[in-house]
């Protein structure tokens, strides 16, 4: 690890001026479980480093009738544990209980599990001067690429490593960033963005801005996270499906479909979100929604079994909302 | 002193949104951290790079120590310190040899800065025995017989006391989702799930 400087912000404001200052030196630190290891690994060189898991603003959840809202600074543990959570949003509560395991649920925060970076072993490896880091191959392409993307590739094959991102894009969730400018709000699902448009990054966060809270829109609907992950105690996902539906009666009235683990980006399948609507959930759609879900997939050399994975785990889904 | 269960920062419900996204009326309804010590306006707000006077409270004593802020708490702990029951084996945040607790919550030392780790509780396997008395768990470890290089010992045994303080009579999923952040190279696990299983069942499980 490189030598860094430590500041521990006592508020947005005082975080937003400290990055304003060094815009390309400083990294963001909020449970500290990602950024550790990528300043071991010399993936993250930052000369100052700015601490916003004290910023009192950045620890609450609220809940009204309008929806929920997450500071990013919130532990996964209090994620999972917060009523609200638990009540109304299952599908984010599934998915932040199985993020790594019990030690790293108490470290990690909710907005460092949206902003982590992906896991692919040539980008964590000094040795690789992949795509990501600026270089020019993905060593996956012609390498060892089983835990890679079976859609949205390209150049670079990563998968997003988030659980918590698929659940709460099937929730319709927004995120607000902020910088010494001033404060956006996009949908999740937009915070994001492919390696085509910029390999090097995971997202649209701009040095200088920082993710400040989630908030989910009340809604009327069930959800569910599923995640298959090859060491099931503790793992990132293979493949995961977040799903949100709104019923009447038996029938479906609309539909969110997230896939986790299988795409640079959680991946909204808006072939089954459609098919799905004024269907019942049985058996045979469910299957079916399954096969759409991947009915694009490019596996790479070998990982043709995500294809597989990914069918069965939306089927599983599904009918877990229907039982 | 950290709580029996809690041990995590209190967010308040019942917040508005509006007044929340605004950011208006916090200071009054934030609740401190349990177990902090020291006001969040006290806290020196800037370290290194170069050593730095840190304060760190461990297994109840009180240290003061100069580090770097890119030294981890594991490090401070075996390096710095010669607090060395608790081990390093992956050093990456997969294995859990390195598990102490932050305010009563089990976290990895290898995956946390040490600078973190100040107006908060720390305990380590040294603190977790009482009067010389061994903690129930590893008296149960000893039993089974529940090791064989012993580098993971202190790791699972953090881990396992917190799933029987959480519930006494923990069962054995329980147990297996308490320790989901743990590895054994040498393989102890099913001697390790009997050492549970005895805890379990002395406390009436
Ligand atoms: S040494 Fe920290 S988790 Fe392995
Ligand atoms: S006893 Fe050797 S690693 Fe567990």
């Amino acid at each position: 690890m490189n030598k860094f400087e430590f500041a521990v912000a006592d508020s947005i404001q005082t975080a937003l001026e400290e990055l304003n200052e060094h815009p390309a030196a400083a990294k963001v630190h909020a449970g500290g479980v990602d950024l550790v290891g990528e300043l071991k690994h010399y993936t993250a060189q930052p000369d100052i480093v700015v601490d916003i898991s004290e910023i009192p603003d950045l620890k609450w959840i609220a809940d009204d009738a309008e929806g929920t809202t997450i500071g990013a600074s919130v532990k996964l543990i209090d994620v999972i544990r917060h009523e609200a959570v638990s009540k109304k949003h299952a599908a984010l509560q599934e998915a932040a209980s199985v993020v790594g395991s019990p030690q790293i649920r108490n470290m990690g925060t909710i907005g460092g599990n949206l902003c982590q970076r992906p896991r692919c072993w040539y980008y964590r490896d000094e040795a690789y001067h992949c795509l990501k880091k600026g270089g020019d191959e993905c060593f996956s392409v012609a390498g060892r690429n089983r835990n890679h993307c079976i859609l949205g590739g390209g150049p670079c094959y990563i998968v997003h490593p988030s659980d918590c991102a698929p659940a709460l894009i099937a929730l319709n969730a927004s995120v607000a960033l902020q910088s010494v400018k001033g404060k956006r709000e996009l949908p999740l699902e937009d915070f994001f963005i492919l390696p085509e448009s910029d390999a090097t990054r995971e997202n649209v966060l701009q040095p200088g801005e920082i993710l400040t809270y989630i908030h989910i829109p009340a809604h009327a609907g069930k959800s569910a996270y599923i995640k298959f992950r090859e060491k099931e105690g503790f793992d990132w996902a293979l493949s995961a499906c977040a799903a949100a539906l709104e019923f009447s009666g038996k029938t479906c009235r609309s539909a969110r479909v997230v896939l986790g683990g299988v795409a640079p980006i959680p991946w909204r399948v808006r072939s089954v979100e459609s098919y799905l609507q004024g269907k019942e959930i049985t058996e045979e759609t469910a299957r079916r929604a399954g096969e759409m879900a991947v009915e694009d997939a490019m596996p790479l050399a070998e990982n043709a079994n995500k294809v597989l994975l990914t069918k069965a785990i939306v089927k599983q889904a599904l009918l877990k909302l229907n039982a | 002193m950290p709580d029996k269960k809690g041990n995590h920062s209190e967010i308040p419900d019942g917040v508005s949104r509006r007044s929340f996204l605004k950011g208006m009326g916090t200071g009054a309804a934030i609740l401190p951290a349990l177990g902090k010590t020291v006001e969040a306006a006290d806290l020196e707000n800037r370290f290194g790079p170069e050593p730095a006077p840190i304060t760190l409270t461990i297994n109840e004593k009180i240290y003061h120590l100069q580090v770097e802020p890119r030294e981890t708490l594991i490090e401070v702990l075996r390096n710095r310190l010669n607090i060395t029951g608790t081990k390093v084996v992956c050093d990456n945040g997969s294995c859990g040899a390195c598990t102490v607790y932050l305010d009563g919550a089990p976290v990895y030392g290898c995956m946390m800065l040490a600078v973190k780790a100040q107006n908060k509780q720390i305990t380590t396997i040294e603190g977790i025995s009482q009067n010389g008395k061994l903690h129930p768990v590893q008296e149960a470890f000893i039993e089974a017989d529940a090791l064989q290089c012993g580098f993971c010992t202190p790791g699972f045994v953090m881990s396992m006391a917190k799933v029987f303080e959480e519930n006494p009579k923990a069962s054995l999923i329980e147990v297996k989702q308490g320790l989901a952040g743990h590895i054994c190279r040498c393989g102890a696990y099913a001697q390790i799930f009997k050492a549970a299983e005895n805890v379990s069942k002395r406390n009436g499980g």
